[in-house]
């Protein structure tokens, strides 16, 4: 299996040749800021020690979970809504093709005011920045869906809720679930953001707080490394619910 | 036509008019007058030119499309919508691609008995030649193993009409030739009643117990052409031969597809409405 070999080892040269240049440009420049490779990993140990670390992981992880489950279960419904109703999507479009746009970074002040440094506001920028992706995915879903399914499905007898349940849901899943996949990353992005400004704790607050509290960028380097792997595994989550049989059909060349 | 009072399907005066692409101009007719019975078990084929509304037609009947005017009544009673008593198969597949076969299969199965619904599942899965293929996804099948999983599935929800609208159209040359020798056998042992839309004039006569023909639009009815032959039939069968350059010439073309200058005009019949040309086959012949 050359290609599995390939697979492995290629990515894996390139990382080991970033970390020698990392290393060699460190002590090149003489900086005594900036952490060499090895630096970081004993920052991450040291915070693994002290038990930050796992700390500030899960509550990053926590955030990120409520503000996007809510996105979830909010968005969702309110897609599939959307893209079956054409009353609904007229009312409600414009509204979030306005607000979609919008960076979740420039609601932070806001969220600061309705929610003070608590973390409700950390939670209601993740829930923002991941709502509109998935509503609209799954409004665009459901608006794609093959009229044969609906029609054959109508001609067996089978009409509202169960028609939702039995075929349009299942119909815009796999469009519904890259929807998902987009909006995790936006979330993942937006916790750091909102962690560095609004609350004490967090791989946000992490890098914020190692900067501040006397530039310890062994630590910032520390948290960055952190952030991209679960990052990494996050991705990964949902990348494994993209080969299951029933969405598969739906996603083209994976 | 005598068969008024028994007729599964008796379609009386449809008219059918989509309205225009842009408003200045009058709307496009698609349908005018169409009138036909149906008898119960029987296999009727619908051939015509392309876009001539052999599919608007099935549309109607399938109750997925309202006529401008006159009805359709199916069983006596007009029809208003989808019905799981009519199933209606589709010009390209609609099997449900997140289900297995045996879930698509079993989609419109009534009966709620577990072991009984599994009976009929199986039973269909067998009958299309698809068994072992119960667990598979659609996506694991070729073209006519859909086609095949859509037929399944049309009969096992028990209907008593079935509309396919050129079911096997997508199909290559010999997986058609199969497909066709199967529902034939297939509808001899369930004598559903059958409208088979489809534009290929010898797949019409090989299927049918009678063949519509329709024309150009606005199309009304041209001839209803009866296959009087013992199935499974032979297309070399003189008889069948005879009916399809008939076909053709009702339609305005030689057998090779050469248009002719005036339709009908050929074999010296003038085809009004409502013409009808019964053929039988001569005996040993
Ligand atoms: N929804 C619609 N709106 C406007 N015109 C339509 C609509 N549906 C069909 N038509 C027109 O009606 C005519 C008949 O269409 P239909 O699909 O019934 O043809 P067909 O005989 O099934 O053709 P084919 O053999 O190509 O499938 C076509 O000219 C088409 O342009
Ligand atoms: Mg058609």
């Amino acid at each position: 299996m050359r290609s599995k070999v390939e697979s492995l080892l290629l990515p894996l040269t390139v990382a080991v040749g970033f970390i020698c240049g990392w290393h060699l440009a460190v002590r090149w420049s003489g900086t005594d800021i900036f952490p060499t490779p090895k630096e970081v990993v004993l920052g991450t140990v040291e915070l693994a020690r002290k038990g930050v670390l796992i700390k500030y992981i899960v509550a990053s992880l926590f955030r990120v979970s409520a503000g996007y489950l809510l996105a979830v279960f909010i968005g969702i419904p309110a897609g599939l809504l959307m893209g079956w109703f054409g009353r609904a999507r007229m009312a409600f479009n414009p509204a979030l093709q306005v607000l979609r746009p919008i960076s979740p970074i420039a609601w932070i002040p806001v969220a600061i005011l309705w929610f003070g440094v608590s973390d409700l506001a950390p939670i209601f920028l993740i829930f923002l920045a991941s709502l509109f992706p998935i509503t609209t995915s799954a409004m665009a879903a459901v608006q794609n869906i093959q009229i044969n399914y609906i029609r054959a499905a109508r001609n067996f007898g089978i009409t509202g809720l169960e028609l939702f349940r039995k075929v349009v849901f299942p119909a815009a899943l796999p469009q519904i679930l890259t929807g998902l996949r987009l909006a995790l990353g936006v979330a993942w992005l937006v916790v750091v953001a909102a962690e560095m400004i609004s609350v004490n704790s967090g791989l946000g607050y992490l890098i914020i707080d190692a900067r501040n509290a006397g530039k310890r960028y062994d630590l910032v380097v520390a948290g960055m490394a952190m952030i991209g792997l679960i990052g990494l595994g996050l991705d990964w989550l949902v990348r494994r619910m993209e080969t299951l049989d029933e969405v598969r059909w739906g996603l083209s060349g994976r | 036509m005598t068969r008024s009072t028994a007729a599964k399907i008796a379609v009386r005066g449809i008219w059918m008019t989509f309205p225009p692409m842009e408003r200045t101009q009058p709307g496009i007719i698609v349908l005018e007058d169409i009138n036909l019975e149906v008898a119960d078990g029987e296999l009727i084929c619908i051939v015509g030119p392309s876009g001539c509304g052999k599919s608007t037609l099935l549309n109607i009947a399938g109750g997925f499309l309202e006529a401008t005017s006159g009805e359709i009544r199916i069983d006596g009673l007009p029809v208003a919508g989808p019905d799981p008593r009519h199933i209606f198969i589709f010009q390209e597949s609609s099997v449900f691609p997140w289900l297995t076969v045996e879930d698509n299969v079993g989609f419109g199965v009534k009966r709620s008995d577990p072991a009984e619904r599994k009976r009929v599942v199986d039973h269909y899965i067998e009958m299309v030649g698809l068994t072992g293929f119960g667990k598979a996804f659609p996506r694991e099948l070729s073209g006519g193993m859909k086609q095949r999983v859509e037929i399944a599935r049309a009969f096992a929800a028990e209907p008593d009409v079935l509309f396919m609208d050129e079911p096997f159209g997508a199909l290559d040359y010999l997986t058609r030739m199969k497909l066709r020798s199967e529902l034939t056998q297939i509808w001899q042992r369930e004598r559903k009643t059958v409208l088979f839309v489809t534009h290929d004039v010898e797949e019409a006569v090989q299927l049918s117990d009678r063949v519509v023909v329709m024309g150009k639009r606005p199309s009304r009815i041209r001839d209803l052409v009866t296959v009087d032959v013992p199935r499974p039939r032979d297309l070399d069968n003189p008889v069948c031969r005879h009916l399809r350059d008939h076909i053709f010439r009702v339609m305005g073309l030689d057998h090779s597809g050469q248009s002719i200058e005036r339709p009908g005009a050929a074999d010296g019949t003038d085809l009004g409405e409502g013409s009808q040309t019964v053929l039988i086959r001569k005996a040993g012949g």
